[in-house]
């Protein structure tokens, strides 16, 4: 038997054969309904567009000011990483890494190491480590947490909206655009398709 | 991380669903290839070059041990002020339930309800159910194991909201630096509370929702 033609559920193991998948189909477990794989029209061009066109916002989301605040004539810039820098110089450095993790490094090390992955890929070419870089930024996945960040920017502006004028900034807007081009991305990735072109078999 | 053990449920043939395990057979964490399992040493997937295991190693164990320090974290993430507010001259501090209700009496209970929900209601939901799967596999429960497989998904999806309120004292610290006018200062609550959240997305990480399912084909 062919390995490779069949697939064990992550949630239940039941031994399923892979069955070829209509335009944005998905496979789902017989028995307990987790989702197996899917199938997405154009994934490599997609998602290779959406995870540039990402790194671009990032770069701008984390260069300009996000908001600013007036209170009584005095005013306040900050930009994304200033909280983090505050939590270093007030003896909390485990929450100033957290934060720099979640909201910065990881969701930044995701969009471009699935450009690394992809760019090649789309050459029919393989980069340097491409199994082991594959295998590190499906790792971080669940930790970058880009839309949770923006969802604390918003609650912090209406926290504060009492008390000060606040004016957003540039970097808000690119924050916003990013939130929507890192859903699209993963929306638009199938992942199946860098697993398969480095199948030993092939 | 020790060596790959057998899968160890009966053996081929017996009744019951074909699962990999029951063949033999050894799924990658990482991209899903399957491999035969063969005795002796370490096993590698030959497409990702990911460890192989039957089953996630020691999963009920670490799982426990992380839901455990999860619940003792919770509490004095509770009770600790998470922010130290001035505020023309005058200081509060506030813990997590203390904000909710600042929003509550200042009319924002939108504001109020996603605090509540992401600081307090979902890592203690979080808590429960994986210590009520845990509980289950160990007394090897056949009670809907479908549903219980859709709680275990349920917790891997909604951990990560739980990170708002790290995110809003981020930026009260950043903002209001601006001396006895208004200043935020982060609580030592904050800090115990970002260690409930990376403790529970662990824990969710660390058991196999497979359990679930060898639990029951064993009894059968």
């Amino acid at each position: 038997m062919r390995l490779d033609a069949y697939i064990a559920c992550p949630h239940c193991d039941l031994l399923q054969r892979r069955q070829p998948l209509p335009p944005e189909g998905l496979a789902v477990c017989a028995r307990c309904g987790t989702l197996l794989y899917r199938h997405r029209r154009n994934s490599l061009d997609r998602t290779l567009a959406l995870a540039v066109s990402g790194i671009i916002l990032f770069v701008i989301a984390n260069s300009y000011p996000f908001l600013s605040l007036n209170i009584e004539g005095q005013t306040q810039e900050t930009r994304l990483a200033s909280g983090i820098l505050v939590f270093f110089r007030q003896g909390m450095p485990w929450m100033g890494a957290l934060v720099l993790a979640t909201g910065i490094v990881f969701p930044l090390v995701e969009l471009v190491g699935l450009t690394y992955v992809l760019l090649p890929l789309k050459f029919e070419r393989l980069s340097w480590k491409t199994a082991a870089v594959f295998r590190l930024i499906r790792s971080l996945q669940p930790w970058g947490m880009t839309e949770v960040f923006l969802l604390g920017i918003l609650v912090s502006m209406v926290k504060l909206a009492g008390m000060a004028t606040i004016v957003p900034g540039i970097a808000l807007y690119a924050f916003l655009v990013l939130i929507f081009l890192v859903a699209a991305t993963s929306a638009a990735f199938n992942p199946e398709i860098v697993w398969e072109r480095l199948s030993p078999q092939k | 991380m020790g060596t790959a053990e057998p899968p160890k449920v009966n053996a081929a043939g017996g009744p019951g669903p074909a699962t990999a395990a029951r063949l033999g057979l050894i799924a990658c964490h990482d991209c899903g290839l399957l491999s035969r399992f063969q005795a002796g040493g370490r096993l590698y997937c030959p497409r990702c070059g990911g460890v192989l295991h039957a089953r996630k190693p020691n999963s009920e164990g670490r799982s426990w041990a992380l839901v455990l320090a999860a619940i003792l974290f919770y509490i004095p993430a509770n009770v600790l002020p998470v922010t130290h507010t001035t505020y023309l001259g005058s200081t509060q501090s506030d813990t997590i339930l203390s904000g909710v209700y600042y929003f509550m009496a200042s009319g924002s209970w939108h504001i109020a309800l996603i605090i509540f929900v992401a600081s307090i209601v979902v890592p203690a939901l979080k808590i429960l159910i994986l210590a009520f799967l845990l509980v289950s596999v160990r007394r090897r429960s056949d009670w809907r194991p479908e549903e219980r497989t859709r709680l275990y998904h349920i917790t891997e999806l909604i951990g990560r909201w739980s990170m708002v309120d790290v995110y809003v004292v981020t930026v009260m610290v950043a903002l209001l630096k601006l001396g006895a006018l208004a200043n935020v200062d982060a609580g030592v609550g904050i800090v115990f509370f970002g260690a409930v959240v990376v403790i529970t997305m662990f824990a969710a990480n660390s058991f196999d929702p497979r359990l679930i399912w060898d639990a029951m084909e064993k009894r059968s």
